[in-house]
């Protein structure tokens, strides 16, 4: 960590225990603003259940998570509930599996994560009853932000169907672009290059490099794919069996022995040695 | 002939109080996957704060049968949303993330409650209201039947029809409406791109209050009594009609009440009265065996 900058999300000593199972233990790390930050593991590692507390699903059994703001407001994430995390600390996520509003359009979908604004705008429902000006100005503003969005993942043409009819990977990419219409300050992420062949997992990448280039929005993202990983994240923590065991630059950790370890499993001498402790 | 077109106009009016009633059902149902067995006694309190609210207006000297209509409208669709709201608040949001049947049973307890609080409050007779609205249209009329279309019927049909129009409107194009369906499609996702579940469920209980609240009118109006227990029946059949048009659909809602006030009054004008609520309740297990998610009702689709 290079000192000076205030990192957006630091997460202290995060332990989350559900009843005798320690999902994630002791876990400390942070995220610089403008970075892309990658949480990588083996399976059962943690690292959804890291994500979980992050967005307000559990509250964590120990431990701190702290969103700083660009402008210095901070947000302690452990003692906000559900929607305010979205609304104020402005946190946004994704799931492994598709969330989208399957019954609603594309464009409904976007214009659902433009709630607070629309709702600010028509003065808790009674401007829009009135049908005034600066409730129908936000409606437009709304409009043209989820059209902006549908035209940067490309399927603008297809606003009008139903969310659950379009292809997997144009869905991976609606997802990330609702959670984009919230404007938050940081975007979670997982795995969302899950179940894309090549080309919709190139398609996404240049759409998460275009959000941290274009948009102040750092983000965190849960991957296996390591060809998303290596290529476009800045930072990379590996938990494994809910222990942090590494965390630092794609480069470093691509040469790291115990991540290799953590993936791959030992040395066949190593199993020896093990076996032979054990006797067997 | 000439009875067959009397009970069509009869069941058409009769379905649409269903019908009214049963939206509260189906949105509730909808967007918490709760049976708000509470939501006929909200559609009773209604009937009765209406007909306070008469007695009221004409004791302070509005006797403008269109002008107090209006306000007892305006009136008691306000208070009982009140109801709505506080049953919510107080009975079900409490329970929210409890097990699945805590809130079930939470609203039984407040069908009880209102029920008997009513029936405290203001005795247990029958009480009833002078009709307001007379006259109508005779349509035929030959020497052996009358078949008349009352003024009242006319005024349930439109009123109704008007609100569920305004209903879907919302529902389809506001921004209230598109928070509602997202709700109802993944409570979850809608609070984390932050959307206020509480409030958004609030609203919903509110505005199926309201909704209820004008059919406690219309049945004031067309019955001309009411007492404690008119919500208990009455809210079965509405949670039979929103079964049979799907439970969770609003389009289906609206039909399920016309088609259950409809067979309830061919049943009673062809066969028997008696039998009437047995005929209506035979037709919805007959429906749920063939098409168990109702005539409008989607297939739950089991998410991977």
């Amino acid at each position: 960590m290079n000192g000076t900058v205030e990192p957006i999300l630091t997460v202290e000593h995060l332990t989350m225990r559900f009843g005798g199972l320690v999902a994630v233990d002791d876990l400390s790390f942070s995220a610089r603003p403008g970075d892309i930050t990658a949480l990588i593991g083996p399976n059962g590692a943690g690292k959804t259940t890291v994500f979980n507390c992050i967005t307000g699903f559990y509250k964590p059994t120990v431990g701190m998570i702290r969103l700083a703001h660009p402008d210095g407001k901070t947000f302690l994430l452990e003692r906000l509930l559900d929607f305010r995390i979205s609304q104020r600390a402005r946190g946004s996520r994704t799931f492994q599996n598709i969330r989208l509003f399957q019954g609603m359009t594309v464009l409904e979908n976007l214009m659902v994560a433009r709630h607070n604004p629309l709702m600010l705008a028509s003065g808790f429902t009674l401007f829009g009853m009135l049908g005034l000006r600066t409730f129908t100005n936000a409606e437009r503003a709304a409009i043209d932000m989820a059209k902006y969005w549908l035209d940067k993942i490309g399927i603008t043409s297809r606003a009008d169907d139903p969310a659950g009819d379009l292809p997997y990977g144009a869905q991976r990419r609606l997802e990330v672009a609702r959670a984009m219409c919230t404007e938050p300050v940081l975007l979670c992420l997982d795995e969302p290059a899950a179940g894309l062949n090549a080309r919709e997992s190139a398609e996404l990448n240049e759409l998460l490099l275009f959000i941290r280039a274009e948009h102040a929005t750092s983000i965190l993202l849960i991957e296996h794919d390591m060809s998303v990983v290596m290529e476009i994240s800045d930072h990379i923590v590996v938990l494994d069996y809910g222990v942090k065991i590494a965390d630092g630059a794609p480069a470093a950790i691509r040469d790291d022995p115990r991540v290799i370890a953590a993936y791959l499993g030992v040395d066949d001498e190593e199993i020896a040695d093990v076996e032979a402790e054990v006797g067997t | 002939m000439e009875i067959f077109v009397q009970q069509l106009i009869n069941g058409i009016t009769l379905g649409s109080i269903y019908g009214l009633i049963a939206i509260g059902y189906t949105m509730v149902y909808g967007i918490i996957g709760m049976i708000n067995f509470a939501h006929g006694d909200v559609f009773m309190v209604g009937a009765f704060l209406a007909l306070i609210a008469f007695l009221a207006l004409v004791a302070i000297g509005v006797t403008a049968v269109p002008l107090a209509l209006f306000l007892v409208l305006l009136i008691a669709m306000a208070l009982t949303s009140l109801y709505g709201w506080t049953v919510e608040r107080l009975a079900y949001r409490p329970l929210r993330h409890s097990f699945r049947l805590a809130p079930l049973i939470s609203a039984i307890g407040m069908s009880i409650v209102l029920q008997n609080y009513v029936q405290i409050a203001q005795g247990a007779r029958v009480k009833p209201l002078p009709p307001l609205i007379q006259g109508g249209y005779t349509l035929i009329d030959n020497d052996v039947f009358i078949v008349r279309l009352s003024n009242v019927q006319i005024l349930v049909v439109v009123t109704t029809l008007a609100l569920m129009a305004v209903f879907s409107w919302v529902i389809a194009r506001t921004r209230l409406g598109r928070d509602m369906r997202a709700c109802e499609q993944d409570l979850k996702m809608a609070s984390l791109v932050g959307v206020d579940v509480d409030r958004t469920i609030s609203l919903t209980f509110v505005i199926g209050a309201a909704l209820a609240a004008v059919a406690g009118i219309m049945t004031l109006l067309y019955y001309g009594v009411i007492d404690f227990y008119i919500g208990f029946v009455a809210g079965v059949k509405a949670f039979t009609a929103a079964v049979l048009g799907g439970i969770g659909s609003l389009p289906g809602a609206m039909l399920g009440g016309l088609l259950i006030g409809l067979i309830e009054t061919f049943w009673s004008a062809y066969f028997s009265s008696e039998y009437k609520d047995v005929a209506a309740f035979s037709i919805l297990i007959i429906v749920l065996i063939f098409l168990p998610t109702g005539i409008l009702g989607r297939p739950e689709i089991e998410k991977v």
